[in-house]
């Protein structure tokens, strides 16, 4: 399990010469210290986690009591703050579970509807030959630079009150409020640009043998598409759609914006951001609830490191 | 009643699943009707069917609603009386205001500056070691995770109690180690700031080292071995050979995380929602257009941080696309 990010950021070509000099290089230069310093910054980045998940272990009374390190000498564990979070009780009421469910409901979608479009729209601009083609895809990449914010309150208008100029309506008022839709929507629309941008790098890379020979057999661009560019985009798609997930995941302010706190669609991140507030005192609920939110995508990120870190760097643009 | 709970919450993959259907199914049917049409009409229908979905949405969320916010920017609370750029003149003038303003410019400067620098600290360290993988995973674990969690996790770090009673909060506990008395963190001006930023750093420097560290891989091994020959060692290898051969990889690292921490309020919003002396300009934006619901000065708040991340982005954009033209 390494972490490399070759494929994310251009690098300097590595030279012709194989790799045996410079590894004798390198080792000669390795020195225990260096280790001994990454060791120190590993132990210190990984703490703050590891107490969060002790803590969220124990009893109720020695978690708000005592410091989570105290377990070293006073080894007493328990699932009870799980079961409490997950199951809902005197102070948490109705659990977690609702909210748990509804993450998912907004990521899923959320990560395949911009992933699909995107893919249409890489598709329609490298290969449908167009006047404007380049700048079209210049425009779409630029929207990268819209941050977040500058989108929210005339988007939660337009969905709850519709949109019209004058007396011609654009977006009618649909009533979405209180479903999951305006999340999926708000999302999507959010991902595109840079959706876009990695899989057209992607798609203009595709043989245009194979794509010129289906045509003039007569296949329509349609049938191009779905039975040539889906399939060979999987992987592309695939590393885009996890990081997209995670980041939908993730996400508080458009949670917060468009499903507010009811346990119908927000997600966990909105429903821990309210907890923390109002139960403050009550460390041992809101460490196992906050682990239960971070535990889908530290799977995630664990078993597709890989994947995750192709989608990053250009991905940490987003937003 | 865990099991309660998850029976009522399959529903809800049902509905996400359901979406997922109708999505594919207006798209097989387009598809399959507009597929049938041939001759001269069928590249331009294609074209607008494939760009026609990314078209709308991007108008409709994208450049739309960015008009419409400098727009709203000029009116007042209620979006009914226009007021100029009173809303602008609200920002730079308040005192409060320039506190967010100062704030928000020490995140931009110090969040990315240690993250890049102690990512790039690792990355030289961890190129000299054999197993790096565990470390390397370990460190970049915190940007799996989401600045909500990471902010309870934090939170828990910070945690204050009365210095008589028993520690909960680790920070506080290893100072009382060290024999001095622990203030309240979180409500200690101005150095609850840097409490905050620490968050930000612990989650960004993972994400500095992995870059970072592959872009030291990628320098030729004869340059180093050059230069090792010419008896360049320690700093001097350092300073004269790896720092200028990453030097771009560098400033994308930086400006990448500015990006990130000009925009985000999460951390803000859940550790101290901007109180004592740590507002921001992406939380206030949040406070004043979802919570005062004073849409004028939510509006001006969200085009300062547009106009803040313009230069960022535009720079890291063009330094990409021409290392892009060069391989």
């Amino acid at each position: 399990m390494s972490v490399e990010a070759h494929e994310v950021i251009p690098m300097p070509a590595p030279s012709g010469k194989g790799p045996s000099i410079p590894q004798a290089v390198r080792r000669s230069l390795s020195s225990p210290w260096a280790t001994a310093v990454v060791i120190v910054i590993t132990i210190l980045w990984t703490i703050p986690t590891f107490g969060l998940l002790v803590t969220s272990l124990r009893p109720s009374g020695p978690a708000v009591n005592s410091g989570w390190w105290t377990v070293f000498t006073n080894p007493e564990l328990t699932l009870e703050n799980y079961v409490e979070v997950l199951g809902g009780g005197d102070v948490i009421s109705g659990g977690i579970l609702p909210y748990f469910f509804n993450s998912f409901a907004i990521a899923l979608p959320a990560a395949i509807f911009p992933l699909v479009i995107a893919t249409m729209c890489a598709y329609a601009l490298a290969w449908i030959p167009f006047r404007g083609a380049t700048i079209l895809f210049f425009a779409i990449f630029a929207l990268q630079i819209v941050p977040l914010q500058m989108a929210l309150l005339p988007l939660l208008q337009m969905f709850n009150l519709g949109w019209s100029i004058g007396p011609i309506t654009i977006v009618p008022d649909l009533n979405l409020g209180g479903t999951y839709i305006p999340l999926w929507v708000a999302h999507t629309m959010f991902a595109l640009p840079l959706a876009v941008f990695l899989l057209h790098n992607f798609m203009a890379q595709l043989p245009r043998d194979v794509i010129e020979a289906a045509l003039v057999d007569g296949a329509s661009h349609f049938t191009i598409f779905w039975r040539i560019i889906l399939p060979l985009s999987v992987p592309a798609i695939a590393s885009f759609a996890i990081f997209q997930f995670l980041w939908v995941w993730n996400d508080l302010l458009v949670a917060l914006t468009f499903a507010g706190g009811t346990p119908d669609v927000a997600p966990i991140t909105a429903y821990l951001a309210n907890i923390v507030g109002s139960y403050g005192a009550k460390t041992h609920l809101i460490t196992a609830g906050a682990f239960i939110a971070i535990i889908v995508p530290l799977i995630v990120f664990f078993a597709l490191q890989r994947f995750f870190v192709r989608g990053l760097l250009a991905g940490s643009v987003k937003g | 009643m865990i099991w309660e709970n998850i029976l009522e919450g399959i529903p809800k993959l049902g509905t996400a699943a359901a979406g997922i259907a109708v999505f594919f199914a207006i798209l097989l049917v387009v598809f399959f009707v507009l597929g049938r049409i041939r001759g001269r009409l069928s590249n331009p229908v294609a074209m607008l069917a494939f760009l026609g979905p990314a078209a709308i949405l991007l108008m409709l969320g994208l450049v739309v609603p960015t008009f419409q916010t400098v727009y709203k920017s000029l009116f007042n609370a209620s979006g009914k009386k226009f007021i100029g750029l009173q809303n602008y003149g609200w920002i730079l003038t308040t005192e409060s205001n320039q506190q967010v303003l100062i704030n928000t410019a020490l995140w931009i400067v110090i969040a990315p500056l240690f993250s890049t620098v102690i990512g790039l600290v690792l990355a030289l360290l961890l190129d000299r070691m054999r197993r790096e993988s565990i470390p390397k995973s370990l460190i970049f674990m915190p940007m799996a995770i989401s600045f909500v969690g990471a902010s309870i996790i934090w939170g828990l770090v910070y945690a204050y109690r009365d210095p008589a009673q028993e520690q909960v909060g680790l920070l506080s506990q290893v100072v009382l180690w060290l024999g001095i008395e622990p203030p309240n963190w979180i409500l200690l001006q101005p150095w609850n700031n840097f409490l905050l930023m620490v968050i930000m750093i612990w989650i960004q420097t993972g994400f500095a080292m992995v870059v970072l560290s592959a872009a030291i891989k990628a320098i030729p091994g004869d340059v180093v071995e050059a230069a090792t020959l010419d008896g360049a060692t320690g700093w001097r290898l350092f300073s004269r050979v790896t720092v200028p051969m990453i030097r771009t990889t560098l400033i994308v690292v930086v400006t990448t995380i500015m990006i990130a921490t000009l925009k985000i309020f999460d951390i803000v919003r859940v550790m101290t929602n901007g109180n004592f002396g740590t507002q921001i300009v992406a939380n206030e934006m949040y406070s004043q257009a979802f919570v005062q619901f004073d849409v004028g000065r939510g509006s001006a708040l969200a085009v300062i941080l547009f106009l803040g991340v313009i230069p960022l982005v535009s720079y890291n954009i063009i330094q990409l696309r021409r290392e892009r033209a060069i391989r």
